[in-house]
């Protein structure tokens, strides 16, 4: 193995990074509000994601009560239907997941893992934060205006986004392309802070090479998402100026309710093709993160090295940028040349290589380890289940003759759910019950954590599993009500009950987590340092939770990569990064024979 | 930052050749890109994202101005200026576009005394840059209001495609902005400059590193960087 060999002793370079000049809170307000440390930030990012989340819980509860029983609720008119739907894909895709893991996990691991005192710019990370409030807030004003919120799908697509048969055309589909441009300024600030204190402010010793492949994984994401947030940036601009001004950037020639519109000559499909180009390495700014962060947990407890370290950092970087080259398999049916469908296709599989090489890595770090079931291991390993499920559903879309009868039902649902939704947030959950004892110095229940597990694992499965199958008969997706056809028989409706019973008991358990995180915050077992005996610097701090500026008095200083677990000769099963190769305990030669 | 800092902690020897050689450079303890302060390296990053921007901007231009089936105004007819008895094409972009680059020249000269830590010529090279910027601006201005009392609206114009009014005022008060905000923060920074902050090392908003010039430098890539885009918006807009 030629990963395990960099315990050889290395003369560690000079410190190069000045040392940094913190800001010192004065008062509460400074320390806990307009606080400039990124753990503080974290937490504030991670809690009004969370918010936010919750309210996209709740919107899918409603949408599955709707399709599961049908004409029993008279509160879910067609048009809130569609709104709740918009709203959902929204909030969990940018408001949820991306702010998540990159302004959550990001803010927090970045600097702790990187061996920095903070991030290089803490007033920009300050900033970036309270924008992405203020683009949340305008988000959930655009519930309370005349017309309520977009109904255009997430997706947005004009020309119907903005004509008036769309629920939410005024007011709402507006407020929600500022909130989006809010974002994106926001996360702008924050992803600038992420690259460079990764590049340019590591602790000494920490090559890109010994990074954490969280680490690696969340500097990707951003760099993505730096990259593709533009174009999602630039649409919403012309969006906006669409709707409020009439200029026709993305709206045709067309009449509405027989009336012409003044509208004429804009291009419907370079909406698709911008959006898609933000849309697709948008799964991708979701996905790596996790994919990262789940190579951390996976190696923790299962008391082994990662498999393949360089492997996965190559897999990282390279799913990244042929992330930038498929974006127009999402756009198979919208009418583009079919010669496009053919060259995206062919990226699309291609991605397949290094993804797969991922989770051959991911299995073979499991095998002959020292397995501990912990619950982030078991939401690690659920992880890579899922992830295997939602990836080979992935082969029947990416290519085209598969994918257009397959278009717009149920089996697109089930098929990104359960690869960008379920996937990685059982690696936010994994995650949060592995970091949860160092950012409050409290172990979660595990009795409830178990019950969490279970249930939300195998709920998701019983959610999504049977969703394949509705796609395959031929359900539409987004349609409020699928009433009386010849292939919609009474079989498929009481699937769909079923589905909404499955998703109301997975719901719940969501709620015995988060009252899990809040009793716990208060009462939890105190938790030991380092509790899952990890190398990673957050876990070499002097406090638990680390306190302003990381470390002690000396920055630590790196001696080798993040996954010495289970050394031979060495009397621990683990050995911290920065732990000198003179001050590892060996076992004496005499034992040895 | 001294000579010492180049090296890479280990010893040169220990190197590998070629493109393993390149990925372990770039790799290396610390710091990716060596002698490169924080804010140059932030800036570099943003501008590599704002280009995405006015990639995105100018790729949406061109599909409109194809997708439209209204006939495309004549560029040399709608920028033409009427001055001294006849019609000049192109005049008044020909002069905005000289100045812009002119600042850059004076950017740059502002970068270079930053390196000497020369307060009083920078300082001036500073202010220059910002009137220049600010005129070129002006000239926007004017250019804008020409146009509008032509009749020519982001939803319409008389000289042919609506798609004309809507990326031009878009796309070049995108471009404006930025060189507004240009020139706020080379006042601010000229002022700072002035003042001594830098040497000092005075805390607070926009600083640096104690003793460097270091804002200087990436607010010269910024001043580049949005000239640079004009150039693209020149020949997109003007010249095709």
């Amino acid at each position: 193995m030629v990963d395990i060999t960099q315990e050889k002793v290395e003369n560690v370079g000079p410190a190069e990074v000045p040392e940094m000049e913190l800001y010192h809170a004065h008062s509460w307000w400074t320390k806990y509000v307009f606080c400039q440390d990124a753990k503080v930030i974290a937490i504030q990012y991670g809690g009004t994601a969370v918010a936010i989340g919750m309210v996209g819980l709740i919107l899918s509860w409603v949408m599955r009560l709707q399709l599961g029983f049908p004409e029993t609720f008279s509160f879910i008119s067609p048009e809130a239907y569609l709104q709740f739907v918009t709203m959902h894909g929204m909030i969990m895709v940018i408001y949820l997941l991306t702010a998540l893991f990159l302004g959550g996990f990001g803010n927090y691991l970045i600097p702790l893992m990187v061996g920095a005192r903070d991030m290089v710019f803490p007033y920009v990370n300050m900033l970036s934060y309270w924008i992405y409030l203020l683009a949340v807030l305008i988000l959930v004003a655009s519930f309370f205006v005349p017309g309520g919120p977009s109904g255009a799908g997430w997706t947005l697509y004009p020309p119907q986004a903005i004509l008036s048969g769309t629920p939410g055309s005024g007011a709402g589909i507006v407020l929600m392309l500022i909130s989006l441009a809010f974002f994106i300024v926001g996360f702008t600030m924050g992803g600038l802070n992420y690259v460079v204190t990764i590049l340019q402010a590591r602790t000494r010793g920490m090559t890109l090479m010994r990074m954490p492949l969280t680490i690696w994984g969340i500097f990707t994401a951003t760099v993505l998402a730096l990259l593709a947030f533009p174009a999602l940036f630039v649409s919403a601009i012309m969006m906006t100026l669409d709707s409020v001004l009439g200029t026709s950037f993305f709206m045709p020639a067309i009449v509405e309710f027989g009336e012409q519109l003044a509208y004429g000559g804009g291009s419907p499909v370079l909406f698709q093709h911008l959006f898609w180009f933000f849309g697709h390495p948008e799964v991708y700014i979701v996905a790596l993160p996790a994919f990262g962060v789940v190579s951390d947990l996976l190696s923790v407890h299962a008391r082994r090295h990662i498999f393949g370290y360089r492997m996965m950092v190559w897999a990282i970087v390279g799913i990244g940028a042929l992330s930038f080259v498929v974006w127009a398999h999402h756009m198979y049916v919208s009418g583009m040349n079919p010669y496009f469908g053919f060259f995206f296709a062919t990226t699309t599989l291609i991605i397949a290589v290094p993804t797969a090489l991922k989770v051959y890595n991911w299995t073979l770090t499991l095998w002959r380890g020292d397995i501990h079931l912990t619950l982030p291991m078991l939401f690690s390993i659920a992880f890579i289940i899922t992830f295997v499920n939602g990836g080979i559903t992935g082969l029947f879309l990416g290519n085209v003759v598969v994918d257009v009868p397959l278009s717009d039902t149920m089996f697109v649902v089930a098929h990104f759910h359960m690869v960008m939704g379920v996937a990685p947030i059982l690696v936010v959950f994994g995650a949060i019950y592995h970091w949860f004892p160092l950012m409050s110095g409290r172990m979660l229940n595990n009795a409830m954590g178990q019950f969490h597990f279970w249930v939300t694992f195998l709920g998701a499965y019983l959610i999504y599993f049977p969703m394949h199958y509705l796609g395959f008969v031929g359900v539409p997706r987004r349609y409020w009500e699928i009433g009386e056809t010849s292939f919609i028989t009474t079989p498929i409706e009481s699937l769909n009950a079923f589905i909404t019973v499955a998703a109301l008991i997975v719901g719940f358990a969501q709620l015995v987590f988060i009252y899990n995180i809040i009793v716990s915050v208060f009462k939890g077992e105190p938790a030991e340092r380092n509790p899952w005996k990890a190398t990673s610097l957050e876990w070499q701090t002097e406090t638990v939770p680390p306190g302003h500026g990381n470390f002690g008095e000396e920055a630590p200083v790196v001696y080798r990569w993040a996954y010495s677990f289970s050394v031979p000769g060495a009397v621990d099963d683990y050995i911290p990064q920065n732990v000198h190769p003179d001050d590892v305990k060996k076992i004496a030669a005499a034992e040895g024979d | 930052m001294t000579e010492a800092n180049v090296t890479h902690g280990a010893g040169p020897g220990d190197r590998p050749d070629g493109l393993q050689g390149v990925v372990a450079d770039f790799a290396s303890d610390q710091r990716a890109f060596k002698n490169v302060h924080w804010g140059k390296a932030m800036m570099w990053i943003f501008l590599l994202s704002d280009t995405f921007i006015f990639s995105t901007f100018l790729v949406s231009y061109m599909t409109v101005r194809m997708s439209t089936v209204v006939e495309w105004p004549i560029p040399s007819d709608v920028f033409a200026l009427h001055m001294f008895g006849a019609d000049i094409p192109l005049i008044l972009i020909a002069i905005m576009t000289f100045i812009l680059i002119t600042s850059s020249g004076t950017m740059a000269l502002a970068v270079n005394f930053g390196y000497r830590q020369n307060r009083k010529v920078t300082t001036l090279l500073l202010i220059i840059t910002a009137l220049l910027g600010a005129s070129f601006v002006g000239m926007q201005v004017f250019e804008w209001s020409k146009l509008i009392h032509e009749g020519v609206r982001p939803w319409g114009n008389p000289f042919g495609a609506p798609q004309f009014g809507a990326t031009f005022f878009m796309i070049t008060g995108f471009h404006g902005l930025h060189v507004s905000v240009g020139v706020l923060f080379l006042f601010i920074v000229a002022r700072k400059v002035w003042r001594g902050d830098y040497d000092v090392g005075r805390r607070g908003f926009f600083t640096s590193r104690k003793g460097t010039y270091d804002i200087v430098e990436s607010m010269g890539l910024y001043w580049h960087f949005v000239d640079l885009v004009w150039v693209f918006i020149f020949a997109f807009f003007y010249l095709w």
